[in-house]
C-alpha cells in the first residue's frame, strides 16, 4: 500500500508486518514514536505481541535476552543516552547469539543535553558483534527493518541487527512509502540453542579462555558469513518488492574522479550536491555506506575521497574516515561535520568536495580561534 | 520543486499542518516531504516546520533556506522570527490575520484561521485549530487541490468541522 | 509433612565451597520447582558454584545474564512463555548484591508490571562472589574486605521495599529449615503474578564461621530474631511458628555474633544498631501478623 509515513513510524509498521512476539522498549526522544505506535499495534490487536513496558533500557535489551533465548522472535529500539544504558546487554546479546532487532534512532550525546542527529551512538556499539545498517530514508527504513529479522535470525548469522536512521532529520520526517506484507520472506523462527527444559544446559556460565575464544572466532566466522546472507536477502527483496539497497549505495560513481562517502541522510543530501558539482564539470559521485558491520568491500581506487563524519573518535578521528583509511590504505580529505544536529546542506557538501585537501582533517564551521 | 516554510508556535498544529499538506501533496499524486525543526518542544515557543512538494524523489533534508511560500499561523512569532529570511524575490506569503499586514515586497495572503476555528469552535485545551483551516489557504494558492487537502484532513482527524474549516479559509481568502 | 521429591536437580559436581548455604537452598528450591523450570543468574556465587562450560551442575537450563538484569531478563522469558501458553517456572535465583543494589531497578520495574516469576534472592550479606566486599545487606557493624573496621550503615530493608509493590506472595527462609524453604517454593508457584522469597544463607568463608557450622547458624539467626520467617500472602502476614516463639524470648544477641568472625570487635553502637533494627521489624511485623495494621 502506498502510504506516507514518518521513518519512526515506517519502522513500527515492518515490524509489526514482522510480526515479533515480545517487544520490551522504553521511551527516548527522538525514538518514542516508534514504540508508542507498536504499543498501539498491540493494544488495537493488530499485532498479537507481548508489549513490555521496562523501566529502563538496560531492562529493555535484558528482556529482549530473556524472551529471545526461548526462541520468539523480539524487537526494541532506542537511541542516545537509550543505547549508551544499553551498552552491557547489547554485548550479552551478540555474545549469546540472539537474533534480536534494533532501531536506534541517532542522537547526540550529553552534555550538554541535545536531541539532535549524530552518529556517535550507534558508532560506539561498533564493535559489540551486531550488525550495523544505516538507512537514508523513510523507504529505506521500512525495508531495512522487514530484512533485519531474516538476516539476524539466519541460521549462518544469528546475531543481532541494528537499523539507524537519523534522529529528527529522517524519524520525523514524513515522506512517501510503499508497505508490503512480507508473506513467508521472514521465515519463522528456529532458533538452534533455544532454551528446552527436555534438555536442559547451562547458558552463558563460566567460560575459560580456550573456548571463550573459540566463541569470539564463532561470531566473526558469522559475521563474515553474514556478507552473503545480506547480498542473498536484498536479492531476493529486490526480486519481490522491487527495491534494492546493497551495502553501500553509488550515485553516478561511475566515472567519477571524486567521491564524497558518508552514512544516514548527509548521503542523500549529498547526491544533490553531487548534481551541482557534475553541472560544474567535476566529476564527483556520492557513495553512501549502508552496512557499517559487517563492513563493505569497496572499490576506492584512484579516486580522491572526501569523507564526511557526522561521529567523532576524540584523539583519532571520524570514525568513518578512519575505518576507510585503515581498511583500504586511502588518504581522505576528512570532513567532521553535522554533530549535534548541525546543519549541512548540498551546497555546504559541494563545498567540501571543490575545497577538498586529501589527508587533511576539517571541522565544518568551527575555526581555531574560537 | 516548491518549498513551503510555516512558523508557527509549539502546541498550535504547525508540525501536524505540515504533515496533513506533505499527505495532500502525496494525495496529488507527487513527491512531498515534511520535516519539522524541533526545537525544545515546549508549549508556546516558535517552531518552524518545512515543506517540499515535487514531481521527482526529495533528496534534500538540510533546512529550506530560500522558501516559495512562508506560512506564518500566528503573526506574533514575527517578532522574534524574521520570517521572510530568504524568502524567493516572487516568494509569497500567507498569514493568520485579519484584513492585511504591510509585508513590503510580497504578495501576501490575509485569512483569519483563528476566526474560522473559533467560529466552528474547534478549540482544543483552550487553544484554536489552525492546522486543518490552512489547509483551504494552501488549496486556494493551488499548492495542494482542495480534494486532496480534504482528503488529508479525514485522514487525520475524524470531526468534520476541520474539512468545513478548510472550506471556510479557501472561500475566506481572496487571490 | 510435605513429603521432599527424591529428584536431585544439583549435581554432585558443583563448585560451591565447603558448608555453602546457597546451593543447599537451591537444592531444595528447584526439588520444589520440578524440571519444568528455567532458572535465571545473575553474577553471584551461583554464577561459579553451576561450573564451568561445557559442563553444569543443574540439571535444569540455567541463563546467566548480566549482574543488574536478571528480573529484566526473566521478564522477557515469562512474557515468551506465557504467550506460547507454557507454564514453565521462571525462577531468578540471585544474591543480595544483584538484589538490594545493583539489580534492584528491574526487580522494582518487574514486580510493578505484575511479571509472571518468582525471585529469589540468597543473602549471604555481602558480596561473595568477589571475596566479601559489603553490600547494601550487610548488617552493621559486621566486617568485609570493604569495611575493614565494621559497616556503619544498617541493613537495607529489601522485604519493606518489595513489600511496598504489594507483590501476590512473599516470604523469608533460611538454609536451616529446607521443608520451609520447599513449602514457600511451591507455595510461590502455585499463585500467578509476581512472587519473592529471601533466604538468608549464612556464608562459612564470608562470615568466618567453620563450614560445618552453617545450618546451626541459621538457627542462630532465626532463634535471635535476626532473621524472621514469615510470609506475606496478599497482602497477609504469617510469622512461622519457630520465629514467633524465639520473637517472644529471643537468643541473647551475643549468642549470634560470637560465633562469627566479622563481627570481632563489634562496636556497642553497632550492636545497638541491630538490636533496633531487630526490634522496628519483628514489631512491625508481629503486628501485622495479629492483624493490627
Amino acid at each position: 500500500m502506498l502510504t506516507i509515513a514518518t521513518g519512526n513510524k515506517a519502522v513500527a509498521a515492518a515490524v509489526k508486518e514482522a510480526r515479533p512476539e515480545v517487544v520490551a522498549a522504553y521511551p527516548i526522544t527522538p525514538q518514542t514514536e516508534i514504540v508508542e505506535q507498536i504499543a498501539e499495534y498491540v493494544a488495537s490487536g493488530e499485532l498479537d505481541c507481548r508489549y513490555i513496558p521496562v523501566e529502563s533500557e538496560h531492562s529493555a535489551m535484558a528482556a529482549c535476552i530473556g524472551a529471545s533465548a526461548t526462541g520468539v522472535r523480539t524487537f526494541t529500539a532506542t537511541s542516545s543516552h537509550g543505547l549508551m544504558y544499553m551498552h552491557e546487554m547489547v554485548n550479552w546479546a551478540a555474545g549469546a547469539r540472539l537474533p534480536i532487532v534494533m532501531a536506534n534512532v541517532n542522537r547526540a550525546l550529553g552534555p550538554g543535553w541535545n536531541v539532535w542527529a549524530e552518529h556517535t551512538d550507534s558508532l560506539q556499539e561498533r564493535d559489540t558483534g551486531w550488525l550495523q545498517v544505516y538507512v537514508s530514508t523513510v523507504q529505506e527504513a521500512y525495508d531495512a527493518t522487514i530484512m533485519a529479522f531474516r538476516i539476524a535470525e539466519h541460521r549462518d548469522v544469528l546475531l543481532p541487527v541494528m537499523i539507524n536512521l537519523d534522529g529528527f532529520v529522517l524519524s520525523h520526517s514524513m515522506q512517501r512509502l510503499e508497505t508490503l506484507h512480507p508473506g513467508d520472506f521472514i521465515p519463522p523462527v528456529n532458533l538452534p540453542h533455544a532454551i528446552d527444559t527436555a534438555n536442559p544446559a547451562g547458558y552463558g556460565t563460566l567460560t575459560g579462555p580456550d573456548d571463550y575464544f573459540r566463541f569470539r572466532w564463532d561470531i566473526e566466522r558469522s559475521m563474515r558469513r553474514s556478507v552473503g546472507v545480506i547480498a542473498e536477502t536484498e536479492q531476493e527483496f529486490a526480486d519481490r518488492f522491487g527495491r534494492s539497497f546493497g551495502p553501500a549505495q553509488e550515485y553516478r560513481c561511475e566515472d567519477a574522479d571524486v567521491l564524497v562517502i558518508a552514512m544516514g541522510t548527509l548521503a542523500k543530501e549529498a547526491e544533490v550536491a553531487i548534481d551541482r558539482l557534475r553541472d560544474e564539470g567535476i566529476r564527483a559521485g556520492s557513495l553512501r555506506i549502508r552496512w557499517l558491520r559487517p563492513f563493505p568491500e569497496l572499490d576506492l581506487d584512484g579516486r580522491d575521497l572526501v569523507v564526511i563524519d557526522r561521529d567523532y573518535s576524540f584523539g583519532f578521528g571520524g570514525i568513518l574516515a578512519q575505518s576507510l583509511k585503515s581498511r583500504y590504505r586511502v588518504d581522505p580529505y576528512s570532513v567532521i561535520a553535522g554533530l549535534g544536529g548541525q546543519e549541512v546542506t548540498f551546497d555546504d557538501i559541494a563545498s567540501f568536495v571543490r575545497e577538498r585537501k586529501p589527508g587533511e582533517e576539517r571541522w565544518f564551521g568551527v575555526s581555531d580561534d574560537v | 520543486m516548491y518549498e513551503i516554510r510555516i512558523h508557527s508556535r509549539g502546541g498550535q498544529g504547525g508540525v501536524t499542518a505540515a504533515r496533513m499538506l506533505a499527505l495532500a501533496a502525496f494525495h496529488d499524486g507527487k513527491y512531498a516531504t515534511a520535516c519539522p525543526f524541533y526545537g525544545a518542544e515546549r508549549r508556546g515557543a516558535p517552531v518552524v516546520s518545512y515543506v517540499r512538494i515535487d514531481d521527482h524523489p526529495i533528496r534534500v533534508y538540510s533546512q529550506i533556506r530560500s522558501p516559495d511560500l512562508v506560512v506564518i499561523l500566528d503573526t506574533s512569532v514575527m517578532d522574534v522570527v524574521d520570517v521572510f529570511h530568504g524568502l524567493k524575490p516572487d516568494g509569497k506569503v500567507i498569514m493568520n490575520a485579519t484584513g492585511t499586514r504591510e509585508v513590503s515586497g510580497h504578495v501576501t495572503y490575509a485569512v483569519d484561521l483563528t476566526g474560522i476555528a473559533l467560529s466552528l469552535n474547534l478549540v482544543i485545551a483552550g487553544s484554536p485549530i489552525l492546522n486543518t483551516p490552512v489547509l483551504g489557504a494552501l488549496a486556494k494558492l493551488e499548492i495542494i487541490s482542495m480534494d486532496s487537502a480534504k482528503k488529508a484532513i479525514s485522514d487525520m482527524f475524524s470531526d468534520d468541522r476541520n474539512t468545513r474549516a478548510a472550506e471556510a479559509a479557501y472561500q475566506e481568502l481572496v487571490l | 509433612m510435605t513429603e521432599i521429591p527424591k529428584e536431585e536437580y544439583i549435581l554432585k559436581c558443583t563448585s560451591a565451597c565447603a558448608g555453602c548455604p546457597s546451593s543447599i537452598a537451591l537444592r531444595y528450591v528447584l526439588k520444589a520447582a520440578g524440571p519444568e523450570t528455567v532458572l535465571v543468574v545473575p553474577a553471584c556465587c551461583t554464577s561459579v558454584i553451576q561450573g564451568a562450560y561445557p559442563n553444569t551442575a543443574m540439571n535444569v537450563p540455567v541463563y546467566n545474564v548480566a549482574f543488574a538484569a536478571a528480573a529484566a531478563c526473566a521478564s522477557g522469558m515469562s512474557e515468551a512463555y506465557r504467550k506460547a501458553g507454557r507454564k514453565t517456572h521462571v525462577i531468578v535465583y540471585a544474591g543480595d548484591g544483584g538484589t538490594v543494589d545493583i539489580g534492584i531497578q528491574a526487580l522494582s520495574g518487574a514486580l510493578e508490571r505484575e511479571t509472571d516469576f518468582l525471585y529469589i534472592c540468597y543473602d549471604n550479606e555481602a558480596y561473595g562472589n568477589t571475596g566479601m566486599q559489603r553490600s547494601g545487606s550487610t548488617p552493621a557493624g559486621a566486617r568485609t574486605t570493604t569495611t575493614p573496621g565494621g559497616k556503619i550503615h544498617a541493613k537495607k530493608d529489601l522485604d519493606g521495599i518489595v513489600a511496598a509493590h504489594n507483590p501476590p506472595y512473599m516470604a523469608t527462609a533460611c538454609v536451616a529449615y529446607p521443608q520451609d524453604i520447599f513449602k514457600k517454593v511451591r507455595k510461590a508457584l502455585s499463585i500467578r503474578g509476581p512472587s519473592f522469597i529471601h533466604i538468608l544463607a549464612p556464608c562459612p568463608p564470608g562470615w568466618r564461621f567453620s563450614s560445618d557450622m552453617t545450618i546451626e547458624m541459621g538457627k542462630l539467626a532465626v532463634r535471635s530474631g535476626m532473621w524472621i520467617l514469615y510470609e506475606r500472602e496478599h497482602g497477609k502476614v504469617s510469622i512461622n511458628g519457630v520465629s514467633k516463639a524465639a520473637l517472644k524470648k529471643p537468643l541473647p544477641l551475643e549468642e549470634y555474633l560470637a560465633p562469627q568472625g566479622r563481627f570481632k570487635g563489634i562496636s556497642q553502637q553497632a550492636i545497638d544498631s541491630l538490636i533496633s533494627q531487630r526490634d522496628r521489624v519483628a514489631q512491625r511485623l508481629l503486628k501485622e501478623d495479629e492483624g493490627i495494621c
